[in-house]
Parts: structure tokens; C-alpha cells; sequence
């Protein structure tokens, strides 16, 4: 039985919770959500209960990046075709407030002091600046088309963007409001992780099958790896979800296509081990005490409940249609 | 080099609405070449919407391209233009390319008949000018009549055909009826449709010429019913103009689908496409021309992410530096479409996934699942090394 009720607060995959102070408020219920972006849900499951579906929460159209807020008490949800980002509430497991006009929302980050969200515009090729007290846009700044991965320097003064078409990293000053740098990356980059030692961006490019590394200090690519997992072709390994544990040893990448979890020794930057998983594997997210990494399906419509210790996937359940990403409400 | 960079101050009045033009970077001009006058493009036939044919002036997909590709100069300090020149007619041809060269343009980007095309790239065979065909899918030109500076962005037919046929083998549709027009190059469909049936076993049990008109002396060749008469799994319709072919679906004498040029077709897109980044591509396109985008749009657009792509990766502007690139098979270009395109080095088509598509979905994406090939999968589409005619770097 998995007891994610006790585990101390690890990092999700995105970066905005890796600053998260110890809040207060937060239950830990254990609750396991999943935005599904063909049946406009986010799907609550119970993983105490065997990850029984416990509600589907209705929301805009196409719900795809979900975070928790600085205490953990509501869910965003960035609702691209309802042009919406959505507010639910871990307690009442429903949408209490929906911030609206936002064209095409696909993923975001949140200031580490909980005031700003940053969100990447798809349709707009911009990166979206908007206050969460008002709910106001306050500015668009241009980057390449098809945004999509945002994450937040823990230091808060600046914003990592990935263009996908662009095939670039955009550095965004938060205060200047416009890109510092732009950093060619591999084709078709999508989700970033950050080292704990906030010194090396990771950077998945989804069409060639690799990793980049990106200096923080020159903000420059000093390296990267590709990933090339037995009996699939090239254009079968798509990666794209990321996670780094918090020691800082190993690294979790969703190969898409490819049906497989790369394990990566982060000091070596080897992969270590690639863990079967369902069809095109996408986003990818630990638990608490990182014993359990969640990795979403899109294309079989289930999460797979990889047991890191072993490297072996323990669990298996259904969700909505074209599943996004998982979020686990595991803290005290 | 030099030829191919100009400075903004020069080319600014030819660029509508430059992103972010400033007087120190420099502009890098894509030509884009058509005929003012294309039978392809007429009004009648594009408000007819034929299934698998042009939605409008393919120009509008390199359009979009280019701001997609905005930053790609950016470590050059580059700025993307459109150079574009209308000729009044295929003589005015070589003088309106003249005018791209002027302009510094060595990519041009073609949008013309594939009988244009082939001429106008003969003439200029051994000039430094590379020619991206992004209208013609005529197979010749990617066999007897290749020439070593054109460059196919658009499938041919024989690609399209071979997606039809290895999904009419998929669904065990073996016994087919193949109807085919009169025109040249109705022809041609057929012929690259018959080569297809060969390659992947399928029995055209007959076939059977049609004729557009309504003369009763003869029916045999123009009345639907008539000529549909017979035990088919489906049936094959080469019409280029698609007129014809239009009427077949629910008109023949028993229920029997329609593959070709209605029905069921194969093109490099179309605007239902739900994958692979497409819905986003297809809402930039729509905003931008205010129609579907299409397969010409697709291959115009590839056109120029393919030049740009070169630049930012290379970062170079050397015209040889960037060929190499471009038809580097290791090159990835993101087709949107799943697989990565790139050049195929015996006839310089641009290999990428096909879409089987009605008027109004895609059924299907080819190559289809268990249609191997040795080296590439994307190579069970079209003609392999060993059947084009076409000699490496001739």
C-alpha cells in the first residue's frame, strides 16, 4: 500500500514548485489529478484507494499544464481552447474562479512569490505576464512562435521559454519585460528542468531526440545527449516530460513515442536504464518522497506508477482521453 | 554570399511589414516565383474546393513561415524576406527569375506547372539557384526530367498514389476499377496509380476511360451508373481537374468507394489534422490567408522553414554551405506530421508522411502501419533509389 500521506514535499516537474516554502494549509489528501485535454476534465483519483476515480472536474475546453498555488490549496489549470486559466479548489474538488481572455493557454509558471504567473501564448508567440491579485495581463512579451515550456529561475528575476518552431530557449527579464537571450537549443524544444544547484537547464527537444544542457551563468548550450532507446527509430523518440530528484543524481525523461522512461545519471549524463511504459509517454511527475514518478500517456489514456527504487512500473490506471500531466497532492 | 544578403535600407520597400526591421541587420531574401495566370488558381476551380486540390495561392504558406522563422537569423543578425515575381507568362519566366537574382534571391520557392518547371529549371542548370517546387507532383520530374538545382517540396504522385494503395491493401480492397480521363495529365495519375497497384498487389480488374460530357452517343463513357457497372472493392478515378470525379461518391451502380481524385485522397496536408502541432499551425495559417491551408501551402511553408532551418543551423549564409545542409539526410526538418522530412538524395524530393484524408477528416497517415522499408520507413513512399531514373547529383 503506498502511504503518500507521509512523505515530506518533493519538487513536481515544473520549476514553480520547487520553491514552494512548507506551507500550513494543504490536507495531503493523497489525491492523484490528471488534466485529460479531449474530455475537458481534470480527473481525481485516490491513490489510497487504489486510484479509484474519485471526481472528474469539469473544466474550460482542452485543460492541459496544471500547478498547485503557493500553498497548495488550488489547482491552476491552463484551459487552451476555453481560452481560460482555471482555479480549482483541492478542497471542494471543483472550479471556483476561471481567470478568462487568455488566447490559447498551454503551460505557465508561477512567481516564487506566488504575484506573477507566466504563460506561454501559443497563438500569440508570446510569453504572457499576468498579475493573479488582479488577474490582469500586464504585458505580452514577443518570442518565438509556439511557445510552450515556462519555468520560473528560483531567483525570480528571470523566465525561461521554449519556442517550438523557433527552436529556441527565450531568456525573459522579468523586470525589463523582454528576452535577454536567445538560445538555440535542438528541434522542437519543449519542457525544462532545472539542476538543484539552479546552475544547468535541462531542455528536451521533442524532434531530435535529445537533451540539452544549458550554463546558466553564460547562457550558453555547453552540451547535450540523445537518447536513443533499443528497437525504435529516430523519429519514434520524442521527448518531452522532465524531472531531476532533489538530490540532484538522477534525472526522468518521458520519451513519447517511444513508450519509455529514460533514467539518466545526471553526474554522468548517461542513461542509465529505459522503463517501458504506456503510449507516448508525456508528462512526468514524482511524488512526495520521490519514491513514485507518474508518467502520463497520452496516446493509451492512462498514467503509469513507476516505483523508482525498482525501475520497474508498479501500477497502471485509466484517465480521461489524451491525458497531459499529473499533479500529486501528497504534503502535510 | 554577398548575393545573398542586401542591406534592409534596399529591400524594405519590397517587404510588407517587416517584423522587427532595424537599419543595421540585414535581410536575407527567399525568392518565391509563379505565373500570374494559373489555370490551377482560378477562381471557378478554387471556389469548387476540390478534394486534394489547391485553397488558394500557395504564397500564403510561406508567408506564415516567416514569422515562424523570425529568429532563426538572429546570431547572423538576419532578417527573413519574401521576394516575390509574377510572370505574365512562361516566356517572362527567366526575365522575372532575374529579378529574384537581382534581389540577391538563390532559394527560389516555384509555384508553377510542372511543364514551366522543368523548362525553367533546364535553362538554368548550372547556375547557383535552387529551385523548391511547392506545386508540381508530377513524377517525371523526380525521374527522366530531374535536374540537379530542383528541389520537390510537394509529394508526387507517386507518393500520393502509394499511400491509397497501401491503405487499400490494409483494408484487403484488392479488386479495384480504375476510371481515368482523357488529359495528359489525367495520364499521368493513372500511370503512377497503375505503378502503384504493382508495387503493392493490388488488381485493377478493369479499366476504363471517362469522358466530361452529357452526349447520349456516349454514355458508356460519361454516365456514372454505366461505368461503374461491374464487382468492385473500390474504385480508382484519375481526373486531374476533379470535375468528374466529383460526381462519383453515392452515384455508382453499387456501394463502392471512391479512391483518388474524390472520395479518399493523399496529400502532403489538410486542415483536419489533429497531431503533431498541426492545429496550431493550421490556426496561424487561417489567420494570416483567412482560408484552410492546403497541400501547396504545406509544401511553401516547408520551403522556407528548410532555408531558415539551414541558416540557424549552419550559420552561414554561404549558398553551398546551406545545399549541403539542406540535403544532408541526417538533416531534421519538423513536418508537423510526426516524422522528421528530409531530402532524398537520388531525386531530391523531400521524403515526409502522407495524409489520407476525405473532404473532411484525416483517416489515416501513411506510411501505414507494417509498410517496411530497409532504410526509411517514409521510403515505402514513392520512388525508391533503385526506380528513379534520376542520377545522384545529376
Amino acid at each position: 500500500m503506498m502511504r503518500l500521506r507521509k512523505t515530506p514535499l518533493v519538487a513536481l516537474c515544473t520549476a514553480a514548485l520547487l520553491t514552494l516554502s512548507t506551507a500550513s494549509f494543504a490536507k495531503g489528501t493523497g489525491y492523484v489529478f490528471v488534466s485529460s485535454e479531449k474530455d475537458n476534465v481534470v480527473t481525481v483519483l485516490d491513490s489510497n484507494k487504489d486510484y479509484a476515480v474519485v471526481k472528474q472536474i469539469e473544466t474550460g475546453d482542452r485543460p492541459r499544464h496544471i500547478a498547485f498555488n503557493e500553498d497548495r490549496t488550488k489547482i491552476y489549470a491552463a484551459c487552451g481552447e476555453g481560452e481560460s486559466i482555471d482555479v480549482i479548489d483541492v478542497e471542494k474538488l471543483e472550479v471556483t474562479d476561471r481567470i478568462e481572455e487568455i488566447e490559447d493557454p498551454e503551460a505557465f509558471d508561477v512567481s516564487s512569490d506566488g504575484k506573477q504567473m507566466y504563460i506561454s501564448l501559443e497563438d500569440d508567440g508570446a510569453l504572457g505576464i499576468m498579475d493573479l491579485e488582479s488577474k490582469e495581463m500586464i504585458a505580452e512579451v514577443e518570442v518565438g512562435e509556439e511557445p510552450e515550456g515556462v519555468l520560473t529561475h528560483p531567483n525570480g528575476k528571470t523566465v525561461f521559454v521554449t519556442s517550438e518552431v523557433a527552436n529556441m530557449v527565450h531568456v525573459i527579464d522579468v523586470e525589463k519585460k523582454e528576452s535577454i537571450a536567445d538560445i538555440v537549443v535542438g528541434k522542437r524544444p519543449r519542457r525544462f528542468a532545472l539542476t538543484p544547484d539552479n546552475k544547468t537547464l535541462w531542455v528536451t527537444n521533442e524532434l531530435d531526440a535529445s537533451v540539452s544542457f544549458i550554463d546558466l551563468e553564460s547562457n550558453k548550450v555547453t552540451g547535450s545527449m540523445k537518447f536513443e532507446p533499443k528497437g525504435f527509430r529516430a523519429e519514434s523518440i520524442t521527448p518531452v516530460g522532465i524531472a531531476i530528484t532533489q538530490d540532484g543524481s538522477t534525472a526522468y525523461v518521458g520519451m513519447g513515442r517511444a513508450n519509455h522512461v529514460a533514467v539518466i545519471d545526471v553526474a554522468k549524463q548517461e542513461v542509465i536504464d529505459y522503463i517501458l511504459v504506456g503510449e507516448r509517454a508525456w508528462n512526468v511527475t514524482f511524488n512526495k518522497d520521490e519514491s513514485l514518478l507518474f508518467v502520463v500517456n497520452g496516446l493509451s489514456d492512462d498514467v503509469s506508477v513507476i516505483d523508482t527504487k525498482k525501475g520497474k512500473v508498479i501500477k497502471s490506471f485509466p484517465v480521461g482521453r489524451v491525458p497531459y500531466m499529473a499533479l500529486i497532492d501528497d504534503q502535510e | 554570399m554577398k548575393k545573398c544578403i542586401t542591406t534592409a535600407a534596399i529591400v524594405l520597400s519590397l517587404l510588407s511589414a517587416p517584423v522587427w526591421a532595424n537599419e543595421e541587420s540585414k535581410v536575407f531574401n527567399i525568392g518565391y516565383l509563379s505565373l500570374k495566370k494559373d489555370s490551377r488558381y482560378t477562381k471557378k476551380q478554387l471556389y469548387a474546393r476540390f478534394l486534394g486540390q489547391a485553397l488558394g495561392r500557395p504564397v500564403a504558406g510561406a508567408k506564415v513561415a516567416l514569422k515562424e522563422v523570425k529568429y532563426h537569423g538572429a546570431e547572423l543578425g538576419l532578417k527573413f524576406a519574401l521576394l516575390e515575381a509574377k510572370a505574365k507568362s512562361s516566356d517572362d519566366l527567366a526575365t522575372q527569375l532575374e529579378k529574384l537574382q537581382q534581389g540577391g534571391a538563390q532559394f527560389i520557392l516555384t509555384d508553377l506547372p510542372s511543364e514551366a518547371l522543368s523548362e525553367l529549371a533546364k535553362t538554368h542548370r548550372d547556375k547557383p539557384i535552387a529551385f523548391m517546387n511547392v506545386s508540381a507532383a508530377n513524377n517525371d520530374l523526380r525521374s527522366n526530367a530531374c535536374q540537379p538545382n530542383l528541389y520537390h517540396l510537394l509529394p508526387s504522385h507517386a507518393m500520393q498514389t502509394d499511400a491509397i494503395a497501401q491503405y487499400l491493401i490494409t483494408k484487403k480492397w484488392r479488386n479495384v476499377l480504375h476510371l481515368k480521363g482523357t488529359s495528359q495529365a489525367d495520364q499521368h495519375i493513372a500511370n503512377s496509380f497503375e505503378r502503384s497497384a504493382k508495387r503493392f498487389g493490388i488488381k485493377v480488374k478493369e479499366s476504363r476511360g471517362f469522358i466530361l460530357s452529357n452526349d447520349p452517343r456516349e454514355r458508356d463513357k460519361n454516365n456514372v451508373n454505366l461505368l461503374t457497372r461491374g464487382d468492385f472493392d473500390a474504385i480508382f478515378v484519375s481526373d486531374t481537374k476533379g470535375e468528374f470525379a466529383r460526381n462519383l461518391p453515392y452515384q455508382t451502380m453499387k456501394p463502392v468507394l471512391v479512391f483518388g481524385s474524390a472520395g479518399l485522397t493523399a496529400s502532403a496536408w489538410h486542415w483536419s489534422w489533429e497531431r503533431h502541432g498541426a492545429p496550431q499551425l493550421n490556426k496561424r495559417f487561417e489567420k494570416k490567408a483567412k482560408r484552410a491551408m492546403a497541400a501547396p501551402d504545406w509544401a511553401a511553408w516547408i520551403g522556407v522553414k528548410a532555408i531558415a532551418g539551414a541558416i540557424q543551423d549552419t550559420k552561414s549564409t554561404d549558398f553551398d554551405t546551406l545545399i549541403k545542409h539542406i540535403t544532408n539526410p541526417k538533416t531534421v526538418l519538423d513536418s508537423f506530421k510526426g516524422h522528421a522530412a528530409n531530402f532524398r538524395t537520388w531525386n531530391r524530393q523531400l521524403r515526409q508522411p502522407l495524409l489520407l484524408h476525405s473532404d473532411t477528416w484525416v483517416v489515416e497517415r501513411a506510411p501505414l502501419k507494417g509498410f517496411l522499408h530497409q532504410k526509411n520507413n517514409l521510403d515505402t513512399l514513392g520512388l525508391d533509389e533503385h526506380e528513379s531514373k534520376c542520377k545522384r547529383g545529376t
